[in-house]
């Protein structure tokens, strides 16, 4: 059963494959996706019985191929489209394997298409591209299956009445339109890492960075994102207690860091060019994977790239967390000093976060009755249940 | 593929008027590409007359009145590709900064 389901998740790959091409010769979202799903469905019926066969992502294109061109078949639909369904996958169809990446690559730019709204980007990606059941999509985005259901659908009907390009954008078209691929990304990642999060999302994000990563190798932003992905990842096994509850960076156990994660990032790292956000973000997040402990982080680097991040994309958030980068390379009072500069146009006013950093400098400038007080407030604010306790839980560590 | 452009106003319009591009500049260049089938001004919405019937009697009313500044000034037809070359065609339009533009699809294929 084990190498079944070794190879039913090897099919992931097919899976994407076989809806991006279908839906291109087809044009048929919703017969692209039941081919697919009727593949991975028969495999798993078949393979523990029958074997794994020797080229499974090979069987499951035959699989869903011959699917698409029974329901094809009994439409009617005319003579070309079904030589054109017949000819999908086949190895001696010249130009077949840059073909299949295109549609991919065509795949994710539709289903990340601006004339979308942002959840319908996000949950069309889930669905289409990595298979994710809408149960799960709807469960991870509190929303009912139902709502989800219409949502999806909303969203193909726009992609057809529209006619939104099954495309990928090319020359500046193509500078205008990654950085929105890449932030939907970016929530799937989030989506994933939350502390009320979906977990599995986070692996589907790291799935499809790498997929994008194969497929425009010249944007270095794509590799930086999947190192960004890659670093904090690591930390997966070290985030929470037995209780499920957060631990802080400086409270988690290093040793439970994936060091095979964190040396892949900083190999991309090493060879991607530094040309947007994304790239800076993992570079701060590779200072923290390679230190040993929080004492020996190289924090005058880390406060370095915040600057220039706070520069190129400055944001509350960003100026938040240049504050407390500044705070341990300088500091607290360098980083009370920013805080209150980020503090100043009310954008992060009952923010959790930013009390919870100002209770933090308060605590190390040495005042900690108002530092307790402080992560009161901060709780009391805090969007979940797990973050809560942490924060009163850093309250009545100060008490005593 | 047709597109109906509603080009409307807008209660924040560009601040930068360099930035906004020339409509003799946009009509002559779509009339000629064929993007733009027709299209025009229209008058204000103090010119606007609503027509109902309803149980075999006309209806006619002043207006309607829009209750925000945003209403629709003009209108384009496009006969682009797909959505990008419509979304191309819109944005070189001086109502894309000056005002706000909605691309609508003909409902017949």
């Amino acid at each position: 059963m084990t190498d079944v389901a070794a190879a039913v998740s090897a099919g992931w790959d097919s899976y994407a494959r076989i809806v991006a091409s279908l839906i291109r010769v087809t044009g048929d979202w919703t017969l692209a996706e039941d081919c697919a799903q009727e593949a991975m469905a028969a495999a798993l019926e078949r393979w523990p019985r029958d074997g794994v066969p020797g080229n499974p992502g090979g069987w499951l294109q035959t699989v869903a191929r011959n699917r698409a061109i029974d329901v094809l078949r009994r439409a009617a639909v005319e003579k070309t489209k079904l030589q054109e369904v017949a000819m999908l996958w086949d190895p001696g169809s010249p130009g077949t394997p840059g073909e299949i990446a295109d549609d991919r690559l065509r795949l994710i730019f539709t289903c990340c298409h601006p004339a979308l709204s942002l959840e319908a980007r996000v949950a069309l990606t889930l669905r289409t591209i990595a298979g994710v059941p809408t149960t799960d999509i709807a469960r991870a985005f509190l929303v009912t299956e139902s709502t989800m259901t219409r949502r999806i659908t909303r969203a193909k009907s726009k992609i057809a009445d529209a006619r939104i390009p099954y495309r990928v954008p090319t020359g500046k078209a193509l500078d205008d339109r990654l950085p929105g691929v890449l932030a939907v990304l970016y929530i799937l990642f989030t989506r994933g890492y939350d502390a009320d999060g979906e977990p599995a999302f986070a692996e589907e994000a790291i799935r499809l960075a790498r997929l994008l990563t194969s497929l425009m190798p010249a944007e270095p932003e794509v590799p930086s994102l999947l190192a960004l992905f890659l670093l904090q990842h690591s930390r997966r096994h070290a985030r929470r207690d037995a209780m499920g509850d957060l631990i802080t960076l400086e409270k988690q156990n290093r040793a439970r860091w994936d060091q095979e994660a964190i040396a892949e990032a900083v190999t991309i790292l090493m060879r991607t060019p530094v040309e947007g956000p994304y790239a800076i973000q993992a570079r701060i997040a590779a200072c923290h994977a390679t230190a040993l402990t929080l004492a020996t982080t190289d924090w005058p680097s880390i406060a370095l790239w915040y600057d220039k991040l706070a520069e190129i994309q400055p944001s509350p958030v960003v100026a938040l967390n240049r504050a407390v980068a500044h705070s341990y390379a300088f500091g607290p009072a360098a980083g009370l000093a920013l805080l209150a500069e980020a503090r100043s146009d009310g954008a992060l006013d009952n923010y959790a976060a930013a009390i919870a950093v100002e209770a933090d400098l308060t605590a190390r400038s040495g005042d900690l009755p108002r530092a307790a007080a402080l992560f009161r407030t901060a709780a009391a604010a805090a969007p979940s249940d797990v973050e809560r306790r942490a924060l009163l839980t850093r309250a009545s560590d100060l008490d005593r | 593929m047709k597109y109906m452009m509603f080009v409307c106003s807008d209660t924040e319009p560009e601040t930068d008027e360099s930035r906004v591009p020339d409509i003799e500049v946009w009509v002559a260049e779509n009339d000629a590409s064929g993007r733009r089938v027709t299209g025009n001004q229209l008058s204000p919405p103090s010119a606007a007359t609503t027509i109902r019937v309803r149980g075999g009697e006309v209806l006619l009313s002043d207006g309607p009145f829009a209750e925000t500044k945003e209403v629709i000034v003009g209108f384009d037809i496009l006969e682009c590709a797909d959505l990008d070359e419509a979304i191309a065609v819109a944005t070189a339009h001086p109502m894309a900064y000056n005002g706000r533009l909605e691309l609508r699809p003909y409902a017949d294929l």
